[in-house]
C-alpha cells in the first residue's frame, strides 16, 4: 500500500480537517496513520497542541487501540483472523505457517465478520476466505 | 438484462468480484447488479439472473465456472450443475421469517428508488405523522428487545431518553461487531444500510435527537465504505439533514471508525471511544439514556435492534410479536459459522431449537467430522455439548441452560476441538482486551489462563480446578462490565459441559 512520507506541514494540513469535530483526537490518530502508514511520535505533540490536550491525553489513545502503531508499516500487511469461528477452521495452524514465512508483516485479529468462511484472512487490505497460504501468498503478490 | 453477484465482503473474499468482472467481460451488455447476501453464505458466490422478474440462483460459483455458465446459457435459466433453480425457492431460505434482513440480499443496497419499492420509509412516513409518545408506544408494545446481547427492551430505553430534557441527545448505533461468529451486523449494513439509517431516524424523532453516530469497526472497511455511500445519498434525497423528508425534524448521521478494541463493543467504552478517548469503560449510574455521549442523553441500541424499529412501525407491534416466545418476541438473525457445512444468515422465530439450527440450516460440521461443541453468543458466551441441542434459542432458555443468546452467533466445532485450550483461550482474550479498569477483568484473566494451563499440564488439577472456578466467581460477581463479567461463561460451561478435557494428564 502507498503512503505519504510524513511531514509535519502535512500533518497539520490534515488535522485542521478535524477542527470542527467533537472528541477528535482518535479521529486525528486514525488520520495521521491512513496518510501516513503509522503515528509517527512527533504527531502526539502536534496533536495535543492542535486540540488543546495534554501530551499525556494523546499517548493514552494512541497506546489504547490495537490498530495504531508508531513505526512505518513494511510493504505489505497481513492479518490473520485467530477468534473461535476461525479457530473452528484451522486458523491457529494457518497462523503458524503465514507466520514462519512472512512473519515481519503478520498481525493477529479477531474477527472481520466472514465466519462462514473461515479461516479468514486480509492482506493489504483484501479480504480472503477460506484462506490458506497459497491464496495468501498470490493476494500479497 | 440483470444479472446479481453480491457485494457482500463475504462473497468477495471468495472470489465474487472477479466473477462480477469476469461476467461483465463475457457479455458488456448485462446490467450486474452488486446486492447484498441472501445469506445463504456456503453458496457464495451465489450468481442470480432475472428472468421476467423471476430470478434464478447458480452457485456456489467461482470465477472458473462462469464461461460455462454462459455455454449453458444461464441467462436464459439453463441447466448447470450449480443451478439452484428459483432463488425463492431455495428452501434453506424460504423457511425462514425474513424480517430484519427481507431486503437483504434482494436489493441493491445504494438504490433508494429499489429501497421504496421493497417497503422502505413507510415506518419512517408513519413515525413523522405521529407523536414522540406513540412511537415510542409502538416499539414497546412490539416486544422488540436490544439485539447487541443484553436484551433490553428498546422502548423502554427510548422511553427514558424522550423524558429527558436537553438541547442535544444523541442516538448511537453500536456497530462495534466485534464477537467471532457475528457477522449480522456487518450484512445488514452492506445489504441494505438504508434500512438502519431509517431506525436510527426514526429514534432520532421518537426522542429528540438530532444527531445520530454510527460506531463502526475498522475490520469493516466495506461496510463503512457502503454506509457511507447511503448515508451521502440520503442527504441528497432530502432524507437526512435540516428537514427530514420535507418535516421539521432534523437528522444527519456521522460513522466513527473504531480502532480495533474489542471492549469497545460494551456501550460506555465505545461512548468514551467516540469522545476520542481510550475506550475506558464507564461506571453505572448515570446510564447512558441519562449521560450518555458528551455527557446528554444517549439512546444506545446495535444495528439489528435499529434496523427492525422500521418494520415495526410500518406494519405495527402486533404483527412483529406474532413472532417468537414467551418474552422474547419477534425474530433473531441467527449466525452460523465456524467449522459448519451450511453457514450463514438464519433468521427465525425465538424458540427455534439449537438443533435445527445445526442439522437444518447448518447441515453438520463442514470437515464431516462428529460435531462436539457450539459456542453460543460470541467469545463471552457458554460452549454447550451435544447434549444440549434441544434449546430452545430464546434469551430465556439460553440463560436457564447456562448461557446467553448474545449477538446470535453460533459457532461450531467438530471433534478435534480442546475445549481447556478454548477455555484457556477465553481467559487470554480478555486479557488482551480488557480496559484494564477493574481489577477483576485486568488481572483475574491472566491468572485464569495461567491456571487453566496449570491444569493442561496436569499440575495439582483438583486443586487448580477449585481455583479457578473461585477466580471465575470473583469475576463474574466484581468486574464492571460484561467483558470481565462473563469471561467466565465459556471457561465454566466448557468445565461442565466438558469435564473429560480437564483431566490433566490422565487425559
Amino acid at each position: 500500500m502507498k503512503y505519504s512520507p510524513w511531514s509535519q506541514d502535512a500533518a497539520r494540513v490534515l488535522l485542521a480537517t478535524l477542527r470542527d469535530e467533537k472528541g477528535p483526537v482518535l479521529m486525528a490518530l486514525q488520520l495521521m496513520q491512513k496518510e501516513f502508514g503509522y503515528v509517527n511520535p512527533e504527531c502526539v505533540p502536534l496533536i495535543a497542541n492542535y486540540f488543546n490536550k495534554s501530551r499525556a491525553d494523546v499517548h493514552g489513545v494512541l497506546t489504547f487501540y490495537h490498530d495504531l502503531r508508531t513505526t512505518p508499516p513494511g510493504e505489505h500487511q497481513i492479518s490473520i483472523c485467530v477468534a473461535e469461528a476461525c479457530q473452528a477452521m484451522g486458523a491457529r495452524s494457518l497462523e503458524k505457517e503465514v507466520k514462519a514465512r512472512f512473519a515481519a508483516e503478520v498481525t493477529d485479529c479477531y474477527c472481520f465478520g466472514n465466519c462462514a468462511l473461515g479461516p479468514t484472512a486480509m492482506v493489504d487490505g483484501k479480504l480472503i476466505g477460506r484462506a490458506t497460504l497459497n491464496k495468501i501468498e498470490k493476494a500479497r503478490a | 438484462m440483470r444479472v446479481f453477484v453480491p457485494g457482500d465482503s463475504a462473497a468477495i473474499s471468495i472470489g465474487a468480484d472477479d466473477i462480477a468482472a469476469r461476467i461483465a467481460q463475457i457479455d458488456p451488455s448485462l446490467t450486474i447488479v452488486r446486492n447484498g447476501s441472501r445469506g445463504a453464505l456456503w453458496l457464495e458466490t451465489l450468481v442470480e439472473v432475472e428472468i421476467n422478474g423471476t430470478r434464478f440462483a447458480y452457485g456456489p460459483v467461482t470465477v472458473e465456472d462462469v464461461p460455462s455458465l454462459f455455454d449453458a446459457d444461464f441467462l436464459n435459466g439453463g441447466s448447470h450443475p450449480l443451478a439452484r433453480g428459483k432463488t425463492d425457492e431455495i428452501e434453506w431460505l424460504s423457511s425462514q421469517e425474513r424480517i430484519t434482513f427481507a431486503r437483504v440480499g434482494i436489493i441493491d443496497p445504494l438504490s433508494l428508488e429499489e429501497y421504496g419499492q421493497h417497503g422502505g420509509l413507510v415506518g419512517l412516513r408513519n413515525a413523522l405523522n405521529s407523536t414522540s409518545e406513540s412511537i415510542i408506544n409502538e416499539v414497546t408494545e412490539s416486544g422488540l428487545r436490544g439485539r447487541g446481547g443484553a436484551g433490553f427492551p428498546a422502548g423502554i430505553k427510548w422511553k427514558t431518553v424522550a423524558q429527558t430534557t436537553s438541547d442535544q441527545k444523541y442516538i448511537c448505533c453500536n456497530a462495534d461487531e466485534g464477537d467471532s461468529g457475528t457477522f449480522a451486523d456487518r450484512m445488514l449494513i452492506e445489504g441494505d444500510p438504508f434500512t438502519l439509517i431509517e431506525g436510527m431516524t426514526i429514534a432520532g424523532i421518537a426522542v429528540g435527537a438530532t444527531e445520530g453516530i454510527v460506531y463502526l469497526r475498522s475490520e469493516y472497511p466495506y461496510a463503512i465504505s457502503i454506509l457511507q455511500k447511503a448515508i451521502e445519498l440520503a442527504r441528497e434525497f432530502g432524507w437526512l439533514g435540516t428537514s427530514v423528508l420535507g418535516s421539521t425534524h432534523a437528522f444527519d448521521i456521522q460513522i466513527r471508525v473504531g480502532a480495533g478494541s474489542y471492549v469497545c463493543g460494551e456501550e460506555t467504552a465505545m461512548l468514551e471511544s467516540i469522545e476520542g478517548k481510550r475506550g475506558i469503560v464507564r461506571a453505572k449510574p448515570p446510564l447512558p439514556a441519562i449521560e450518555g455521549l458528551f455527557g446528554q442523553p444517549t439512546v444506545i441500541n446495535n444495528v439489528l435492534t435499529l434496523s427492525t424499529v422500521p418494520m415495526v412501525l410500518a406494519q405495527g407491534a402486533a404483527a412483529y410479536k406474532a413472532h417468537g416466545v414467551g418474552r422474547s418476541l419477534g425474530t433473531q438473525v441467527f449466525q452460523l459459522g465456524g467449522n459448519i457445512a451450511r453457514g450463514g444468515i438464519v433468521e427465525k422465530a425465538f424458540g427455534v431449537t439449537l438443533k435445527e439450527l445445526l442439522e437444518t440450516y447448518g447441515g453438520g460440521t463442514l470437515s464431516k467430522k462428529p460435531l462436539r461443541a457450539v459456542q453460543i453468543g460470541g467469545p463471552l458466551g457458554a460452549y454447550f455439548s451435544t447434549e444440549q441441542l434441544e434449546t430452545s434459542m430464546d434469551y430465556e432458555s439460553l440463560i436457564a441452560a447456562g448461557g446467553m443468546l448474545g449477538h446470535g452467533g453460533v459457532v461450531v466445532f467438530d471433534d478435534s476441538v480442546d475445549l481447556a485450550v478454548q477455555a484457556k483461550f477465553a481467559m487470554e482474550f480478555c486479557a488482551i482486551e480488557s480496559c484494564g479498569k477493574c481489577t477483576p477483568c485486568r488481572i483475574g484473566s491472566t491468572r485464569g489462563a495461567e491456571t487453566i494451563d496449570l491444569i493442561i499440564q496436569g499440575v495439582r488439577v483438583d486443586e487448580n480446578k477449585k481455583l479457578l472456578l473461585d477466580l471465575c466467581e470473583v469475576m463474574t460477581d466484581g468486574s464492571l462490565c460484561a467483558m470481565g463479567g462473563l469471561t467466565p461463561m465459556p471457561v465454566k460451561s466448557a468445565m461442565v459441559n466438558f469435564p473429560s478435557d480437564f483431566l490433566g494428564a490422565a487425559k
